[in-house]
């Protein structure tokens, strides 16, 4: 132990043992964090998707209509995460899109879209749910303009953000996306794609 | 009672400042308040429950740091501590040093600003580029952030435009999208290019040593895929007990900061990148942060330790709309400033004593604030400390010199916070008339760094 964190410790411990009628952690029932307005009445992916629609995510059920969408943007030339060949990445290609299943980081400007594999989705803020295990590779998820999270038929819809913590596991990384990269730091006025992705997508196969 | 110097400054702030940022903070002052009424049935509740968490965690902090640092290190990471802002920078410049690092990006931390880091990597060859879209901007500038989480709220598009001209980053546009483009355009390579990420840290949960990381733009997600290192320097009051708790606050600093019901990028870390993760630190470090804080947690002004930097009571606040955060002549401004900053400042207490007075007490930012701190309370304690200990604030020196000073934020602060440089320095040779006049009525303390050299290098070169 370094003397700075022996002698802080001395002295918090000095502080805290003379302060007198100190505090209880309270016990609470997670209802009250509860955003019930943003669940709505259909189902759990439902709630999701209206809520990362509201955060200017798109949430899509097809690997035809992001095929289209890659397509009209512009967007022709990306990375799929390998383990996503069959579902997602031939599809693309035979849709007439250029698909690596490498991702070269000397070339991070040349990738326009990257797809890698979501862990879960949260219904409740319309968040999906990325960690190092699925992701395939960090860069990936981050570099190219579009990122497109594969929600499987397996991966958890959460209710609410007490549920996704939950279910944290023992993953280094996890990462909440809610929506594209945005800022407001010039004159309040939001634009999306600052330094991630500036469409965040989310495909439910 | 006498105009404080506070209000002197806002007298004097452009008025074209002084608008906007009044516009922006009122503007989400009232959408904070429509998504906090619109989700919860008790959001009032919410914020009373998340300061008892807090202030609970704080008055038990030996046992929560302890169990905080025991899950960190289990997780893999390096723990330091830092005592101060000088043993800190000490610490994370031989950190950087010993591993040759040359190129930093950093992820926008109060506590990184609070130490001055910037300055001192560069002083030392290392170049530490700053990622957040407005501090980016206030770096490039040699300015200092205004607000705790907008940075650049006293600036518009027109001077930042001229800023980007001036460093090479294309031609006049002050379109806000083409200077955020330019932006990602240029910081893109720094990244890439990078050896380290520095970040701060918005909580850590004692109970897995999970550290809690939100932005918006993705930059902290940024500094810590391309390069090996990840060093975060983080205060240590921003422990919360268990991961639950984090669900509460998440809940409330987005809402309360932004307006958002949750930042776009919530990052939980648990140590360097998984074995089978290709991008990412292989080495984790934290550094935590006293610097004053343990010394705030002996007083009666503890509460303000529960603080989350959610920026609302700056927002709020109808000094703070008048005057803006160069004012406060500290990191932190408005009323969290206005309490923390005298506090922070140690044996400097009464060169910031006037800030506790510059306030009208109307308790809007209690209201606000999502952890419950009872602001004005604190500022009275705080008022009464500086009767006792007998401080005289500025509040007798004459308007001329603000008038000067307030045309220059950075010629303010440098005035106000490091005059105890000029006690090393021949006032007579001050290329300011006011600013020599004004010093004149004060009496120095003891001189503490270099930062005033720095600042008369620039003024004699513009
Ligand atoms: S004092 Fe409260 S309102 Fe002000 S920044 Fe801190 S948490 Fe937010």
């Amino acid at each position: 132990m370094s003397d700075t964190e022996a002698s802080l410790f001395a002295a918090l411990r000095e502080t805290v043992s003379g302060l007198a009628g100190r505090t209880p952690l309270p016990d609470y029932d997670e209802t009250i964090l509860l955003a019930s307005g943003r669940l709505g009445s259909g189902s759990e992916w439902e709630s999701f998707a209206a809520n990362f629609e509201a955060a200017s995510g798109r949430p899509m059920e097809t690997t035809a209509d992001l095929a289209t969408f890659l397509k009209e943007g512009g967007h022709l030339r990306g990375y799929c995460d390998p383990l996503l060949r069959e579902k997602v990445g031939s599809v693309l290609q035979t849709a007439g899109l250029e698909v690596s299943y490498e991702y070269d980081r000397e070339r991070y400007d040349d990738f326009a879209f990257g797809i890698t594999r979501a862990s879960g989705v949260v219904a409740e803020t319309g968040t999906v749910v990325l960690n190092d295990h699925e992701t395939s590779d960090r860069l990936a998820a981050l570099t190219p303009w579009v990122h497109v999270a594969v929600l499987s038929e397996e991966a958890p819809v959460h209710r609410t953000l007490s549920d996704a913590i939950r279910a944290f596991g023992d993953c280094p990384n996890v990462i909440w996306v809610t929506g594209p990269s945005k800022t407001a730091d010039v004159e309040g006025i939001l634009i999306e794609g600052v330094h991630g992705p500036g469409e965040q997508i989310c495909l439910r196969l | 009672m006498n105009p404080q110097p506070i209000d002197r400054y806002a007298e004097t702030l452009a008025r074209e400042t002084r608008d906007s940022v009044s516009a922006s903070a009122a503007i989400t002052t009232e959408k904070r308040v429509d998504i906090l009424a619109r989700d919860f049935p008790d959001p009032d509740g919410l914020r009373r429950l998340a300061g008892q968490i807090k202030q609970h965690t704080l008055e038990h902090l030996d046992d929560y740091l302890a169990k905080a640092v025991r899950a960190l290190r289990d997780n893999g990471v390096v723990v330091h501590f830092a005592a101060d802002a000088e043993e800190a920078r000490k610490l994370i410049l031989g950190l950087l040093s010993e591993r040759g690092v040359r190129r930093v990006v950093k992820s926008k931390s109060m506590a990184t600003e609070e130490i001055h880091l910037n300055d001192h990597l560069a002083a030392h060859g290392i170049d530490c580029v700053e990622t957040d879209l407005g501090e980016f901007i206030v770096q490039i500038d040699g300015d200092t952030p205004s607000h705790i989480v907008r940075p650049i709220i006293h600036k518009n598009r027109r001077e930042i435009a001229r800023s980007f001209e001036a460093h090479g980053l294309g031609d006049y546009d002050d379109d806000p999208e083409t200077i955020t483009r330019r932006a990602r355009i240029h910081l893109r390579s720094k990244y890439m290019e990078s050896d380290a990420g520095i970040t701060g840290g918005n909580f850590i949960s004692a109970e897995s040593g999970r550290v809690v990381l939100v932005t918006n733009e993705g930059n902290a997600r940024f500094s810590m895929a391309p390069n090996r290192l990840h060093l975060a320097l983080i205060g240590i009051e921003k422990i919360v007990p268990r991961d639950r708790d984090l669900a509460v606050f998440l809940n409330l600093l987005a809402r309360s900061a932004t307006a958002q019901q949750l930042t776009v990028y919530t990052q939980f870390i648990n140590g360097p990148r998984a074995s089978t993760q290709p991008s990412g630190p292989e080495e984790m470090h934290v550094v935590l942060l006293d610097n004053g804080r343990s010394r705030v947690l002996a007083t009666d002004c503890r509460e303000i330790l529960r603080c989350i930097r959610c920026g609302a009571c700056q927002n709020v606040c109808p000094v703070y709309r008048q005057a803006s955060g160069h004012a406060y002549r500290a990191v932190y401004g408005g009323p969290v400033g206005a309490v923390l900053s005298p506090l922070l400042a140690g044996e400097r207490f009464s060169d910031l004593a006037d800030l506790p007075k510059a306030s009208t007490l109307c308790g809007a930012c209690r209201e606000v604030c999502p952890v419950d701190i009872p602001i004005p309370d604190l500022l009275l304690r705080l008022r009464a400390r500086a009767k006792e200990e007998g401080v005289r604030t500025p509040a007798s020196i004459p308007m001329a010199p603000f008038a000067t000073l307030a045309t220059s934020p950075a010629l303010w602060r440098t005035a106000m916070t490091a005059s105890r440089a000029m006690n090393h320095l021949p006032t007579a040779a001050l290329p300011v008339k006011p600013l020599r006049e004004w010093l004149k009525l004060r009496t120095l303390p003891e001189w503490r760094g270099g930062e005033f050299r720095k600042w008369m290098k620039k003024r004699k070169q513009s």
